[in-house]
């Protein structure tokens, strides 16, 4: 027993994780599950202080799959991202980490996906991208791409929605994309994005095996791997991180020569961008719709951290919020006293 | 006006000398936008002032501009405070519908109407006053865009003369509509001095209606129940406020915006609330269930279309079992319906809001000190339940002004129910061995919750809309399932406990009753002084809150004749207490109305005497 691992709270791998899944083996959810679980290890976040918040679909099951310490809420189909507002407004002390799918954002959430980054609520925003709806078996969803074949529903004549271009456009200010076959990435990016000081929304491509796994499509295993383009490799540097002492997770050796791109985030971590491809700059947002609007004419898999802004203050700060439980706050501080209500009663006389 | 038209009985004068004093209502007809409600405001609150029962009534068309509008204000010597059948005095400032304004005055009635138009005197049985709107305003140095508002002080200056209201009321009035400041208040006060000495210099009075003091107001307050329902909320400690436009309700959380300033945190300086106009009411329904599960105190107003939207959610925050308060402000329906008329016919389906079987808590208030204090009850309510609270105001209610006791300071703590911190849950693991979010060890069907942030290793929990067992857990076993709705049914018997009681008046010597909620109060309790003058007494019994407790059940059970009025056409409060009651229910006569107008005393009266004469 006693020679396990421990993170800096002294807490197991083992004690991150959630319910066994119940998902298909191999669906591609389920190796996202795993990266929030090592992401949140590694970073020794406190559970308690952490939300997980889903809509409805396999994809929205996978919060019960990890952190079984943190409160969480499997909500309604589409709606997570309203759920996440009230709870956030309710509590702006606690973080929150939320699952959604294709269809869940890009069909009948699709307004609320929208609001939600308007309103930059600070979370995690990860989109289980499968480009089909799964727990109701196989219907096109709004990401499937032009072209693309299924069992039942023959093929897409429809333009795919691209959520990441979408985020961009209703004001992201941290849009990335990722493939659940691409462990390391995935990570690195969870722990940019956990730190993030906004709405950070991960498009991760995550393959259904049951219904959307055919070689040919392109949200397939084989597909991915075989397609992937990492516009550069991330390595998340903590503030005050001294080189040689502290551990970090990317391991560094991955990082061989090539051009770097240092993003500054909010909270003082460095974000090193390396080995860059198409020269890329997250920093530069016309840059960042050009490039995913070439992933799109040409159908290439492009992934990385794909644009960064400096965040907007978010809801709660433009409303001076308290920072914490609203709802302990103690009667004197909630209700105002009798004589207040007296003086406002003297106006309606 | 031209939204109905009932037959007008002759006048008759209530003093020995012929005087018509405190007792007839008139009805100001303007175009909507044509800043009329300041004019209708000030003549409201200085017959307020002068201590005379007074009640004003907006009836106004869904429209920004133009369409025609009208303001009913009716005073009584006797504190009746309904709609008025009989409207005797007519202020005709809309040409487009002065022909039917002026049709529908009864014999004796008075219409006073602008000279320019040249009108003529198109009846002959009733009172012409004509004023020349436009000289008057020549003589006043206003700019063009105001001029067309100002010029709606020419009726209250001769209003005022006519029947008897102070100039310096008048002034008075004015001042508080504008919030103490002068220059506005001189320069619309310009207009009635010189409406009110054109009206004593050339008008002869011909009409027997006056206006006395009184001192029937003392101590009152004048306020809509949207106000009363924003100062509730405030006043209950509401923490975050999700909303979306809609007419009637937007006054609620404008009433709010107005008093958030109250909600600073004394120890830091924070605001302990939050307002989020959401993209839509799914949206804003979403933040309170959020808002509820992470502990705070969460609310919405909306009306039908609203509530509509809300029905998955409401369903959600029911099986979850997450507070959230939502005030139904209600219109007219079906569908986008009449926007601007009132109406109480959400109360059915908001009763059953929410797929499968829901059970929705509903608050039924009938005046502004309910609506103040539902308003900060429903917290309570939703938070000891733990699950969803609708208050059902109507536009009557809320847009309205109405004769009001000052609020009463809320005279229990906040009760925030079983929710366990950190060492509370360690304690209950101690006592009872686990915790379990569904488990109820009270035997009252309330189970106890932790919040999200609660440091301890078994404080969390999974929420979820899906089957679950007591432990939280998914579970799709019947078992787990029927056990959990056994509980729910039984918390519901629990929270019937905590729910307003029905308001009763019963002798048991009388054998006719009247059940009924909300707004028609006023219209019964003088239909029922009316009744009694016919000798028919009648018990009555305002129902307060959904679901209906055993009081109502023990007073069905104790007439030979229930007469149960409410303003929607299915009659929805009769069908609630027939879904409630399996039993032979022959003897309750529903009596709907829902024409989108506050009810009237003359009406339901006659409704009732067309039964009891036989
Ligand atoms: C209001 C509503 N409509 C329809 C459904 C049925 N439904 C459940 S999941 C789902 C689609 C899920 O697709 P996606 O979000 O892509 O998740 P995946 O299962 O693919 O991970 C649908 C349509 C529902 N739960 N609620
Ligand atoms: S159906 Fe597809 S998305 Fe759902 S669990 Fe199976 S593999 Fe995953
Ligand atoms: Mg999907």
């Amino acid at each position: 027993m006693g020679k396990s691992k421990v993170n800096s709270l002294g807490l197991s791998r083992e004690e991150y994780k959630g319910r066994p899944s119940t998902l298909c083996p191999g669906c591609g959810h389920d190796s996202i599950s795993n990266q929030i679980i090592s992401t949140t290890y590694e970073m020794g976040i406190e559970q308690h202080k952490i939300l997980k918040m889903s809509g409805i679909g396999c994809s929205s099951k996978t919060p019960a799959y990890f952190l079984g310490r943190s409160h969480g809420f499997n909500a309604l189909h589409g709606r997570m991202p309203s759920v996440v507002t009230g709870a956030l407004m309710g509590n702006p002390s606690m973080k929150c980490i939320a699952v959604s799918g294709d269809g869940d954002s890009g069909s009948i959430g699709m307004g609320q996906f929208k609001h939600a980054i308007r309103r930059n609520i600070p979370f995690v925003y990860i989109i289980e991208n499968n480009g089909v709806y799964g727990l109701t078996k196989g219907q096109f969803s709004a990401t499937s791409d032009e072209g693309q074949e299924l069992k039942y529903y023959g093929r897409n004549e429809l333009p795919a929605i691209d959520l990441a271009l979408e985020a961009i456009i209703a004001g992201a200010t941290f849009v990335a994309r990722s493939f659940s076959g691409d462990s390391k990435q995935v990570q690195s990016l969870l722990q940019a994005a956990l730190r993030h000081q906004g709405t950070a929304v991960i498009d991760i491509i995550s393959p259904c095996v049951s219904f959307n796994n055919d070689p040919k499509s392109n949200k397939s295993y084989d597909y991915g791997k075989a397609h992937q383009i990492s516009l550069h490799d991330i390595q998340v540097v903590a503030q005050g991180y001294v080189e040689g002492k502290d551990e970090i997770v990317v391991a560094p050796e991955a990082f061989a020569d090539g051009s770097i791109v240092n993003v500054e985030m909010h909270d003082g971590t460095t974000l090193r961008l390396k080995h860059l491809d198409r020269n890329h700059d997250p920093r530069n947002r016309s840059m960042a719709i050009s490039v995913l609007e070439q992933s799109q004419r040409e159908q290439l898999f492009i992934t990385g951290l794909i644009y960064y802004e400096e965040p907007r203050p978010t809801l709660a700060q433009l409303g001076d919020v308290y920072d914490g439980a609203l709802g302990t706050l103690p009667e004197h501080r909630v209700r105002p006293s009798q004589q207040t209500l007296n003086d406002v009663m003297a106006k309606f006389k | 006006m031209v939204l109905e038209a009932v037959p007008q009985p002759a006048i008759q004068p209530n003093a020995t000398n012929g005087k018509i004093v405190n007792d007839f209502a008139f009805m100001v007809a303007t175009k909507n936008g044509s800043g009329s409600q300041t004019s209708n405001n000030v003549l409201v609150k200085s017959l307020f002032n002068m201590g005379i029962p007074v009640n004003g009534k907006n009836l106004f068309p869904s429209n920004i501009k133009g369409l025609p509008t009208w303001y009913t204000i009716r005073v009584s010597k006797d504190g009746y405070t309904g709609r008025r059948a009989t409207t005797e005095i007519a202020v005709v400032y809309n040409q487009d519908s002065a022909a039917e304004d002026i049709a529908n005055l009864p014999v004796g009635g008075v219409c006073i109407i602008p000279a320019d138009w040249k009108w003529g005197h198109s009846r002959e049985d009733i009172i012409w006053y004509e004023v020349p709107v436009k000289e008057i305003m020549k003589k006043i140095d206003v700019s063009s865009d105001l001029s067309k508002r100002v010029e709606n002080m020419t009726y209250v200056g001769v209003v005022a003369q006519l029947f008897n209201i102070p100039l310096d009321e008048i002034w008075k009035a004015l001042l508080e509509n504008f919030n103490g400041k002068e220059k506005p208040a001189k320069l619309n006060f310009e207009a009635v001095k010189l409406a009110y000495e054109f009206a004593q210099q050339n008008l002869v009075k011909q009409d027997n209606f006056w206006f006395e003091y009184d001192n029937q107001t003392t101590g009152k307050i004048m306020i809509t129940g949207n106000e009363a329902g924003a100062l509730g909320s405030i006043f209950g400690g509401v923490n975050v406020v999700a909303w979306y436009p809609i007419t009637p309700s937007t006054s609620l959380v404008d009433g709010i915006f107005d008093y958030q300033h109250l909600r600073k945190d004394p120890e830091t300086g924070k605001m302990t609330m939050v307002i989020v106009q959401a993209e839509d009411e799914l949206s804003a329904i979403g933040m309170l269930v959020g808002a509820g599960f992470s502990g705070a105190r969460a609310m919405t107003a909306t009306s039908g279309p609203g509530i509509s939207l809300m029905a998955e959610f409401t369903g959600l925050a029911y099986y979850a079992e997450i507070p959230c308060v939502i005030w139904d402000v209600t219109r007219m329906g079906p569908s986008t319906g009449l926007p601007t008329r009132t109406s109480q016919g959400d109360i059915l389906f908001t009763h059953v809001l929410g797929h499968g079987d829901t059970r929705q808590i509903c608050l039924l208030p009938a005046n502004p000190e309910e609506a103040f204090e539902f308003g900060w009850r429903a917290f309570d309510i939703a938070d000891m339940g733990q699950l969803p609270v609708f208050v059902m105001s109507d536009l009557d209610l809320g847009m309205n002004n109405w004769m009001s006791e000052p609020f009463k300071y809320p005279d229990e703590p906040i009760q925030r129910g079983k929710v366990l911190d950190a060492e509370q849950l360690a304690e209950f693991i101690k006592e009872h061995g686990k915790w379990g979010r569904y488990l109820d060890v009270d035997g009252d069907g309330i189970t106890y919750r932790t919040l999200p942030g609660t440091d301890h290793p078994q404080s969390a929990y999974f929420a979820r809309g899906t089957g679950h067992n007591e432990m939280a857990g998914y579970s799709e076993r019947s078992d787990d399932w029927l056990k959990n709705m056994a509980r729910l049914h039984k918390k519901l018997q629990t929270v019937r406990g905590f729910l307003p009681a029905p308001i009763k008046d019963y002798d048991a010597s009388k054998k006719v009753a009247i059940i009924s909620f909300g707004t028609n109060e006023p219209a019964i309790q003088e239909a029922r002084d009316m009744l009694k003058k016919q000798g028919i007494e009648t018990n009555y019994l305002r129902v307060r809150a959904l679901p209906l407790c055993q009081d109502v059940t023990d007073f069905i059970n104790s007439h030979d004749r229930i007469y149960i009025p409410e303003n929607n056409y299915d009659g929805q409060l009769y069908q609630i207490i027939c879904l409630d009651h399996p039993q032979d229910l022959t003897h309750l006569k529903s009596l709907p109305l829902g024409d989108g107008l506050p009810m009237t005393a003359q009406w339901l009266f006659d409704k009732i005497m067309a039964v009891e004469k036989k």
